[in-house]
């Protein structure tokens, strides 16, 4: 049995109930884990506190020591990454080929990024009028609530504490409810390296106890939370009817990946195949609008069509295999529906569209053609293997469809014509627009939503700027001088 | 080898040589251990780590030298190579503690470093690994560098203190632990060097990219030599550079020890090409060369210029300095008396005096001065010389016979000019290159000794009466690199830290030094900074792409 990590320490749960994390290729229970609600966050939250105390050893330390303390879990990390790449597979669902080829290795680039930027987040001197002499700290925000979803378990782990920790706060991080095996094993990672007790807390549970609990804590100076539209509302709303806690949000998309007539045709079938089926379709970046210009339209839909079923699907510890099971059963069922709308809708099934195994929760990679913007299906996140092609004719015709929906976390453009490219990419509502590539991914760069696709930035230099709050101190002086 | 004297016990096999490498401890221990170990960082290392002698707990958990360290790097490396130097001609490298021969280094010349140049244009060619790595990548090489630098860390250390007579201790604890420091701070730089997206006027995208220079020259001092080794290479490499780096031809041995690990760590060949030689044939060679895009010294003022000379006749080659120093030290009478001049103290006498930060002009305000220069003539007096590399020795040899020649004059027509010399003035020892710790009182400021860098261990300590005035005299150099204060009243504190012109002014502390925080002089001390994000300028050329698009939009 798995159980929660509080003050560097392993507990039950306070109300000794557990829940069962499923392995979603066989639908069988793993291990049960501790569940956390309330009466566990509080305890989280204490420690937390405690460990942000002025004096303590986290306090005190060096910020080119916090930077070493990253380091050395991003080298633990490395170490165990098969361990780990296995235990995600089992618990998530994702092919192992990618979990120990792309998460894993994110995940230790996502650390070390971090680890360098924790002495090197300076405030300024600044000329302020007067006879004064003006200066900013940048200082820690607290205890930050971490709430993160199961689609990259590692990953957002890692987008979560790098630029945290970097940065001096303590965290009471709780992970889904679907995958909460590779954040525990993270968790003793992280006290083997020696963080200070309560620097970091980890607990599994329920969104609608142990989330709602953190999103409402009285004593939580912060919460950055990466999920779904709809729980994001409930985030900021519980932050409004609380202590004003910061909040951050990593939300849903409905990404538009516009495919213009010049481009290289072989590449953006690729591309395009990739940006929405990686991860089984469960990315919030996925490019889920595929919009291709009419005079290319059907060798494109061809093509995709083709490439989807030539699509691997099966045992995610096959290395051959693309595409393993879906998370869960809730979203198992959520995807079936929605192919079911884009059918009943008019949209033309190109391929797929039904259950791909007879256990576990696989399904067909789909394909709908001459989709339409008001269907559901344009219109609302699928979060499965669930391609949308659309057809259009100009440039501005692209761009205002392109924007006209309540997301804007990610967009692409495939183009040999840099004007075009340059046009198309500054005019998207988008946080990320990719240009003849999609789903590019440094910790160098900042990721984030327009719109209700999210509030704030997380990675890159930006992401330092959501967990720090900026003192000025001002001293008087007998004199200026410049 | 002359190393391994009385009282050098081994103790391979025995604690850990860094608190980093003790895994299993709580943080609070390490990080504890980490301050205190970082003389560098927080105090004035001379008064953290005086063994004591027959202290047996406390000995057992001091790092010892390595006894009869192998010297296994004499030759120049080019290209991640080993070689001989095209004249044949070596350098004698001596200990100055007992002035005997270590070994012989192959000697650079002008050959030398047109083919180390060569070496590192073709690993900068567009295309070369060392130009199509991911940043992040670069920075992973600079933090394998640190771990092996880690590893070798007593052997450096103990190589470092024979070459050039520094404490070991002080080697072991400020210099590697700085080494180590710098290279892991650049290391995380690398990916962090961003350029800019600029909102131009009209119809135009524009940004900027921060591009690496080239091939970069660097010529380092005997002082600090892997210390200097470090600040250079790191900012260069984390850039994105390629190096031609000429160590003094003092201390020699460190430098070659850190091109092993260069190559030991990944590093493309070419990258990194180090060549031992002299100022006025390879230095001089690598100030002139045609095709060395940046040249950055550390030395005195004197060779400074020439330096800057030779890139204005040369090919406007890009130039940074970091030169000579006479630092006031301004200590007012509200101050924690017992402190300031502990910090006074150590700010002077630290590594011999052959700091250009040391803090030569020691100005002490009227009611507190004989009371001053008392207390600090006791701490001068109970200083420790001997062989660097015994336990509870904290003061060793000067690096050669000429600085030895000079500081002795100098000390002579501070006599002659008639300071009143309070201790020390003479030479100690039978052997080796010692001087005692000298302290003048009554100095004033025309005096040479008050104008000139002595680079040796004589205090000099002057009295003043108004802020004004201090202020005005502290100023009245043509160096301006550091500066201490020493007050509890904070009105003075921001009064004279704002007045001086020095690029590093220290509040109630001295040597208070830090890879994060930037380092250079004003005036003839120096041009450009080194360390912290500050000195990523100095390696960088800033590229403004600006691209016509058909239509903009905010």
């Amino acid at each position: 049995m798995c159980h929660l990590f509080i003050n560097n320490q392993w507990h039950d749960a306070v109300s000794g109930k557990t829940f069962p994390t499923i392995n979603p290729a066989t639908g069988e229970v793993i291990c049960q884990v501790a569940e956390a609600d309330a009466a566990d966050v509080d305890k989280a939250v204490q420690a937390a506190r405690n460990a942000f105390k002025l004096g303590s050893p986290w306090r005190r330390m060096d910020a080119s020591n916090r930077g070493l303390l990253l380091h050395r879990l991003a080298d633990a990390i490395e170490r165990d990454a098969a361990y780990l790449a296995e235990l995600e597979t089992i618990d998530n669902g994702k092919p192992y080929a990618v979990s120990y080829m792309v998460d894993l290795p994110h995940v230790v680039k996502c650390f070390r990024y971090y680890a360098g930027w924790a002495d090197k987040w300076e405030g300024k001197t600044i000329p302020i009028d007067g006879d004064f002499f003006c200066y900013t700290r940048h200082e820690p925000i607290g205890v930050c609530g971490q709430i993160i979803p199961w689609n990259f378990p590692l990953l957002m782990q890692a987008w979560k504490l790098g630029p945290a920790l970097a940065t001096g706060n303590t965290v009471v991080m709780k992970v889904a409810e679907q995958t909460p095996l590779t954040a525990l094993y993270v968790a003793s990672l992280i006290k083997e390296v020696g963080f200070p007790d309560g620097v970091v807390n980890i607990l599994a549970g329920l969104g609608a106890s142990a989330g709602a609990a953190i999103a409402r804590h009285m004593d939580v100076d912060k919460v950055a939370f990466t999920g779904s539209t709809e729980v994001g509302h409930l985030i900021q709303q519980a932050s409004g009817g609380s202590n004003l806690k910061k909040v951050t949000l990593e939300l849903g998309g409905k990404s538009p990946n516009i495919i213009l007539s010049d481009a290289n045709m072989e590449d953006a079938v690729e591309q395009s195949h990739f940006a929405l089926f990686f991860n089984q379709g469960q990315c919030c970046c996925a490019g889920s609008r595929t919009y291709v210009q009419a005079d290319i339209y059907d060798e494109f839909v061809e093509r995709s069509v083709e490439r989807a079923k030539r699509r691997v699907v099966g045992d995610p510890f096959d290395l051959k295999t693309e595409q393993g099971p879906q998370v869960d059963q809730e979203q198992f069922n959520k995807i079936l529906g929605y192919i079911s709308s884009g059918k009943r809708e008019g949209a033309k099934l190109l391929c797929g569209g039904g259950v791909a195994a007879d256990r576990g929760y696989y399904i067909q990679p789909t394909v709908f053609g001459d989709v339409q913007d008001n269907m559901t299906i344009a219109r609302e996140e699928i979060f499965g293997p669930v391609m949308q092609i659309l057809k259009f004719k100009s440039l501005e015709e692209v761009v205002e469809r392109a924007n006209d929906t309540k997301y804007g976390l990610a967009a692409a453009v495939f183009t040999k014509d840099i004007d075009k490219a340059n046009y198309v990419s500054h005019s998207l509502r988008a946080g990320t627009v990719w240009i003849n590539c999609f789903d590019v991914f440094g910790a160098q760069a900042p990721f984030g939503g327009y719109k209700a696709s999210g509030n704030g930035r997380e990675l890159g230099e930006y992401g330092l700027e959501n967990y720090t709050e900026v003192k000025t101190v001002t001293m008087k002086v007998p004199q200026k001088n410049s | 080898m002359p190393v391994n004297g009385a009282g050098v016990q081994q103790t391979e096999g025995s604690t850990p040589a860094s608190p980093t490498e003790a895994k299993e401890d709580n943080m609070t221990d390490n990080v504890h251990q980490q301050q205190s170990d970082n003389g560098c960082n927080h105090q004035s290392p001379n008064q953290n780590h005086k063994p004591q002698h027959g202290d047996g707990p406390e000995t057992q958990t001091l790092p010892m030298p390595v006894p009869d360290p192998p010297i296994q790097y004499t030759k120049l490396f080019i290209n991640n190579e080993w070689h001989e130097s095209c004249s044949g001609r070596k350098i004698p490298v001596y200990n100055p503690a007992t002035g005997t021969l270590l070994c012989e280094v192959e000697e650079a010349d002008t050959e030398d470093v047109d083919e180390a140049v060569r070496s590192a244009r073709a690993a900068f060619q567009m295309g070369s690994p060392w130009r199509s790595m991911d940043a992040s990548d670069r920075g992973q090489l600079l933090n394998k560098l640190a771990d092996l630098v880690e590893r070798d860390r007593l052997l450096l250390a103990t190589l470092e203190a024979l070459d050039s007579g520094k404490v070991f201790l002080m080697a072991y604890f400020v210099d590697l632990m700085a080494t180590i420091k710098t290279l892991r701070y650049y290391g995380g730089w690398a990916d962090k060097i961003h350029g800019k997206t600029i909102p131009i006027d009209g119809e135009y995208f524009t940004y900027t990219r921060h591009e690496p220079i080239g091939v970069c020259g660097q010529i380092i001092p005997w002082n600090f030599p892997v210390m200097m080794f470090a600040w250079k290479i790191a900012p260069a490499l984390c850039c994105g550079n390629t190096v031609v780096i000429k160590p003094a031809e003092q201390t020699p041995l460190s430098a070659l020890h850190m091109a092993a690990l260069i190559k030991e760590a990944g590093f493309p060949p070419g990258v990194v090409n180090v060549v031992p030689g002299y100022g006025q044939t390879a230095g001089c060679a690598i100030s002139h060369h045609m095709d060395i895009d940046k040249i950055a010294f550390t030395g005195s003022t004197a060779v400074g210029k020439l330096i800057q000379r030779a890139a204005g006749d040369s090919n406007l080659k890009r130039v940074t300095l970091e030169l000579g120093g006479k630092n006031p030290n301004i200590v007012f009478s509200d101050c924690d008396l017992e402190h300031a001049v502990e910090q006074a103290h150590s700010g002077l006498f630290f590594n011999q005096g052959q700091c250009c930060l040391a803090g030569s002009r020691v100005f002490v305000e009227g009611p507190i001065y004989e009371e001053f220069v008392h207390r600090s003539v006791e701490k001068a007096r109970g200083k420790v010389l001997g062989n660097p590399l015994l336990p509870g020795v904290d003061h060793g040899p000067q690096i050669d016979q000429k600085q030895f020649d000079k500081i002795m004059e100098l000390i002579e027509s501070g006599k002659r000019e008639g300071a009143t010399l309070e201790c020390g003035g003479s030479a100690w020892g039978q052997q080796g290159l010692f001087i005692q710790p000298t302290v003048f009182s009554n100095v004033t400021d025309d005096m040479r000794i008050a104008k000139e860098e002595i680079f040796g261990p004589v205090q000099l300590i002057m009295c003043f009466r108004t802020t004004r005035e201090v202020i005005q005299r502290a100023n009245a150099t043509q160096y301006g690199l550091a500066a201490g204060v020493f007050t509890n009243d904070i009105d003075k504190a921001l009064t004279v830290s704002s007045a001086l012109q020095a690029g590093m002014v220290w509040v109630n502390c001295y040597n208070a030094m830090s890879v994060q925080c930037p380092f250079g002089g004003f005036k003839m001390s120096g041009n450009g900074r080194e360390l912290g994000e500050y000195a990523l300028q100095e390696y960088t050329e800033v590229k403004a792409v600006t691209i016509k698009i058909s239509q903009k939009n905010s």
